[in-house]
């Protein structure tokens, strides 16, 4: 009865910690120590924090949108669905300027913070997990609501009865944000600026970023094993949603 | 399953109340007045000692955001000097790779405290707008003409950079341009204007990328293309390119110097710049020290920067922009 859920939280404060990642040797390419362990964890940090906020708002915002029906629905999902294709640069120009010194959130001082590559990441993945659990909402046959309400349940109810029939296309909502977040190099770089100490300790460097670096440098050997360090994480990342799906139908 | 619902519904709560956690830490450290500690709160990792900094007084805890350009940042030079100055003040320097145009642009909107760059005509422009105070010559290498072997346009031997890049033109051989507003840009296109030849055509590429990423596309084209000596060192036993126009170190055009200058964000213009540590900053990377250790520092046993901050006699013009007199300019 054990949820990965849980070892998966416990693992990243473990994750965040430098000195659980020794010197690093991979396919060859030498990194300096826990330097590919720190990327690693901002990633993993920055995407799955912008994704849980993001799917808190989406999957209500689905099922609110879903599950109503008024005047401009489908224009709110064209919008939603447009969204899904703003390119990351675009958005991370938006984020920078409102978090430069410059812009409305200035004083918060987020410039070049993890906080503020959350939010340009959260920016990226709520259209795709908004619009993706749309489809799994709509795709949900009325008779089921109403059946909740015939029972006696609360609009609730039926919301709650609802999510657990469309779990399968919110789950793959969420990892489509999830995939959006954590493979979108052009936002976290203007608004992160891929910056590690002079310890090699990653504060804003993820991997996208790190392969973009040293694709700038020409390593691109080194590059290709981030890269499929990425693909390697996405897919962890999958097989434990994944996973979890598979547990919940049985249930 | 609803038990397990109940539980994805509680971790998920959880990591978002561990995220708003680090955002609240920093909304409370960027609130106290721009103390430039963004760094901080940006730690959800709570690895590091960064709650040092409210105890302390003074610089310690602090971050300086320093914005340089990619071919200083990817030589590695300054991680491998960065560590003495954050031991000796307890600091940390956030450094950020842009190309001089954007490490500028960054700077210009208060979101760097100190610029390293190598275009000078840049730097004079944003010190004479106000943004940039205390200017200091830093270091200097030198930018070199390289190309394949074959030498298409047999520019080999021409002791002119002008010349050179005009006989490119005119053999309409392959030139890689970064094309990306950079230092070595602005260079690039500073010296086509010398030479009085206005680049373009089917032979002329402007990538818009950094130049290790430029060397390599030359080196697939058989292209010519201007690189500091610094990333060409750094790449050169991954690629097929020599150096067919030397710069002023081995004995080329004075035109080919590279000069890097630092400076200070004016704390006058942009208040919540962290100029106390900038000037800190400045005054340990020009001195004698850390200027020995800038030329010791090689990468493939080579020497890549020329510290020339430390002098005998005065440079007034380091301080200044180019050809700024109080007698012949009224700004």
């Amino acid at each position: 009865m054990s949820v990965p859920v849980e070892p998966v939280a416990q693992l990243l404060p473990v994750l965040l910690d430098p000195a659980a990642w020794p010197g690093t040797s991979l396919f060859g390419a030498s990194f300096r120590d826990g330097y590919v362990g720190s990327i690693i964890a901002v990633s993993l940090y920055v995407s799955l924090t912008a994704v849980a906020l993001s799917t808190l708002i989406s999957v209500p915002a689905a099922l609110a949108i879903g599950l109503a029906d008024f005047p401009g629905k489908g224009f709110v999902k064209s919008v939603v669905n447009t969204g899904m294709g703003f390119p990351s640069v675009v958005v991370g120009l938006v984020v920078l300027f409102a978090v430069s010194n410059q812009g409305p959130l200035g004083s918060l001082e987020l410039i070049f913070t993890r906080e503020a590559m959350i939010m340009s990441q959260f920016v990226l993945a709520t259209p795709p997990i908004t619009a993706i659990s749309l489809a799994a909402v709509d795709g949900v046959d009325d008779g089921v609501r109403d059946a909740a309400r015939a029972l006696g349940g609360t609009r609730l109810d039926a919301a709650l009865v609802v999510v657990k029939e469309a779990r399968y296309g919110i789950a793959t909502a969420v990892l489509a944000g999830f995939g959006r977040a954590i493979s979108e190099v052009g936002s976290v770089l203007i608004v992160g600026g891929n910056i590690t100490g002079a310890d090699g300790i990653s504060k804003t460097r993820t991997l996208t970023t790190a392969i973009q670096l040293e694709a700038r440098q020409g390593q691109y050997e080194t590059a290709m094993v981030l890269g499929a360090v990425l693909v390697a994480l996405v897919l962890t990342v999958n097989a434990v949603v994944v996973r979890f799906g598979g547990r919940g139908a049985q249930g | 399953m609803p038990i397990q619902r109940r539980r994805f519904v509680a971790a998920l709560g959880a990591g978002a109340v561990a995220s708003t956690a680090g955002c609240s830490s920093t909304d409370g450290s960027g609130g106290d007045g721009g103390d430039g500690s963004s760094g901080d709160g940006g730690d959800g990792s709570g690895t590091d000692g960064s709650g040092n900094a409210d105890e302390s007084v003074g610089v310690a805890g602090e971050t300086l955001t320093l914005t340089t350009t990619t071919s200083t940042y990817d030589t590695g030079l300054l991680d491998a000097i960065h560590g003495e100055f954050e031991e000796m003040y307890g600091v940390t320097v956030d450094a950020v790779a842009q190309g001089t145009g954007a490490a500028l642009e960054t700077a210009r909107n208060g979101d760097s405290d100190i610029v390293m760059v190598h275009a000078r005509g840049l730097e004079d422009e944003f010190m004479r707008n106000g943004y940039g105070i205390n200017r200091r010559d830093l270091m200097f290498n030198d930018f070199v003409i390289v190309g394949p072997e074959s030498d298409p346009a047999g520019i080999q031997g021409i002791g002119s950079a002008t010349e050179a890049l005009t006989t490119i033109a005119e053999a309409q051989a392959q030139f890689v341009s970064r094309g990306d507003n950079s230092g070595t840009h602005t260079k690039e296109l500073n010296l086509w204007e010398a030479a009085g030849t206005e680049p373009g055509g089917d032979w002329y590429q402007e990538t818009g990328t950094g130049m290790g990423e430029a060397l390599n596309i030359a080196n697939q084209q058989g292209a010519y293309t201007l690189s500091d000596r610094g990333t060409y060192i750094s790449q050169r036993s991954e690629i097929d390119l020599t150096i067919l126009v030397q710069g002023p170190i081995e004995g080329g055009p004075e035109l080919l110097a590279n000069p890097y200058g630092v400076m200070a964000v004016n704390p006058g213009v942009h208040e919540n710049a962290n100029y106390d540590l900038a000037m800190a900053y400045i005054g340990w990377i020009t001195s004698p020290g850390v200027q020995e250790s800038i030329s010791e520092y090689q990468v493939n046993g080579e020497q890549l920067f020329f510290p020339e901050a430390v002098a005998e006699e005065p440079n007034f013009q380091q301080y200044v922009p180019e050809g700024w007199s109080s007698e012949s300019d009224d700004e």
